[in-house]
């Protein structure tokens, strides 16, 4: 599904971490924490393209990234949801817009009854004709969740998607991606919210990765 | 939703390059009707005063009051009797005077000058051997010479070749200042949505999708401001004085018959020129984006 092969990355400032090799399963759950700073929204950025590793090799859905196109790096990108934590959208476009957008934009139907029951989900039902401005921290989390998913995509990647969150919130959002999880979803999260991680924990197989000292190091036992 | 459909709505109408495109497509519209206009216009004149010329010739008589009329008698034998010569007729007292007034005023007394006397020739379109006709002349009439208008005609088709050379110029430029100022607009328009590029991105749109909905707003921009400015360019060219009414130097520029129609193709080159810049412009600027 995703896999990493000796990479490293650099700003410039030194590798934030080096020598990472691993893979994310098909319908594996995983969790990426670390301090601030770590590494981990690159981590993220590096698994879906937005950035080319300074070293190694990364592969998204048995496909090279280093050796993508910029049209099949899109195509790859039609496969993965992602949930940005400052959750950008288009904001002159109504929820239920912006929550179709993945199928709109390659040309896929977008189901009326799809889209409600989708909303109706993710608990937007009353949203759907709202803009993203006038949304609450949870509402936009939730439709960044929505739109992440209405495409049915193999992966789901989230950056510390429960970061402005109350705990009934996140674990309502936590809820739904364990349920898109049990789906065949591979699901990789990165927060830094233990009592998030545990909760997790006890309802899917779940594996940590720990981004530590300039190294991804799996984690997991110890918590 | 088509994906054509879709790409028109991602990108939000408002921004800086909204009025910018629209104003600068129709100032140029509004320009190149003028330019379209004057190249249209030299070229009738040219075409006028080669037709009005090409045929005619005149002969101008110069002898000792005494001689005039011997000599002018010779001359118009002459001519007539010369293959190549469709007619030839000398100049009334009052022509040559109407002639001379435009220089002199008219209160001069042109009786007290020693004046020659002019033959007016129309020439068949074949011609006279001019070279021919003028040996004949200063054989039996020293003081006549032909004049067949070659230094008048020429300078004028220079003249008016040169002006139409010009206009044409000037839509060129006028074309190229409009692509620039798409293409300025276009980045602008994609450097201030860079947030909706980002979502694009983000949701797997491939860079044609994204562009489309720029180029598209842009081309629509430019295409509804060139048909204002074209539109208020023609009125402006159907507003200027007539060329029978005034001699004013604008004085017959303008549109003929369905030569109205010529500026109706500006809106569409504006679309494909505004089509084109906007679309080098917007894969450009996405190349550089990740």
């Amino acid at each position: 599904m995703i896999a990493f092969q000796n990479v490293a990355h650099d700003y410039g400032g030194g590798p934030l971490f080096r020598d990472a090799t691993l893979k994310l399963e098909t319908g594996s759950f995983h969790f990426l924490t670390g301090p601030s700073g770590a590494g981990k929204s690159t981590f993220l950025k590096l698994c879906y393209g937005e950035l080319i590793p300074s070293e190694g090799t990364v592969s998204l859905l048995g496909q090279d990234m280093n050796a993508m196109s910029r049209d099949e790096l899109a195509r790859t990108r039609q496969k993965i949801g992602i949930v940005h934590q400052d959750c950008q959208f288009l904001d002159h476009l109504t929820v239920e817009q912006n929550v179709a957008l993945p199928l709109s934009v390659t040309g896929r139907p977008v189901s009326g009854d799809n889209l409600a029951d989708l909303l109706a989900w993710v608990g937007l039902s009353g949203q759907a004709r709202s803009l993203p401005p006038t949304l609450s921290g949870g509402e936009r989390q939730r439709t960044a969740l929505a739109r992440a998913i209405i495409a049915s995509p193999e992966v789901l990647l989230a950056d510390e998607p429960t970061g402005n969150l109350d705990w009934d919130m996140s674990q309502r959002l936590m809820s739904l991606m364990i349920e898109l999880n049990r789906m065949g979803t591979a699901v990789l999260i990165a927060t830094h919210d233990l009592n998030l991680i545990r909760f997790v924990k006890t309802q899917v197989p779940t594996r940590v990765l720990r981004i530590a000292r300039g190294e991804v190091q799996t984690a997991g036992a110890e918590l | 939703m088509s994906p054509h459909q879709v790409s028109r709505l991602v990108v939000p109408r408002s921004g800086r390059g909204v009025w910018l495109v629209s104003l600068s497509a129709a100032a140029m519209a509004f320009l190149a009707v003028f330019a379209l206009a004057l190249s249209v216009s030299a070229a009738r004149l040219a075409q006028n005063w080669a037709a009005a010329l090409a045929q005619t010739a005149t002969v101008r008589v110069s002898a000792p009051p005494e001689e005039m009329s011997e000599q002018t008698a010779i001359v118009l034998e002459v001519l007539r009797t010369t293959p190549g010569i469709a007619s030839a007729r000398e100049m009334t007292d009052d022509e040559q005077a109407d002639l001379l007034e435009a220089w002199l005023g008219p209160d001069l007394p042109l009786d007290a000058l020693p004046l020659p006397r002019l033959i007016d020739v129309t020439e068949t379109p074949e011609g006279p051997d001019r070279q021919g006709l003028r040996l004949r002349l200063s054989a039996e009439a020293p003081g006549a010479v032909y004049d067949d208008h070659t230094r008048w005609r020429r300078p004028l088709a220079e003249g008016a070749a040169r002006m139409r050379q010009l206009a044409n110029l000037s839509l060129v430029l006028i074309g190229a200042v409009m692509a620039a100022i798409i293409m300025l607009a276009a980045s602008a328009s994609l450097a201030s949505n860079a947030q909706v590029i980002s979502v694009l991105r983000l949701v797997g749109a491939q860079d044609r999708f994204i562009a489309r909905a720029f180029v598209w707003r842009m081309t629509l921009r430019a295409t509804l401001g060139a048909a204002a400015g074209t539109a208020l360019g023609a009125v402006a060219i159907f507003a200027l004085p007539d060329p029978a009414d005034a001699s004013s130097v604008l004085s017959g520029l303008g549109f003929q018959g369905s030569g109205w129609l010529l500026p109706l193709a500006l809106p569409v080159v504006a679309a494909v020129l505004a089509w084109v810049s906007a679309k080098a412009t917007a894969f450009g600027v996405l190349r550089g984006v990740t």
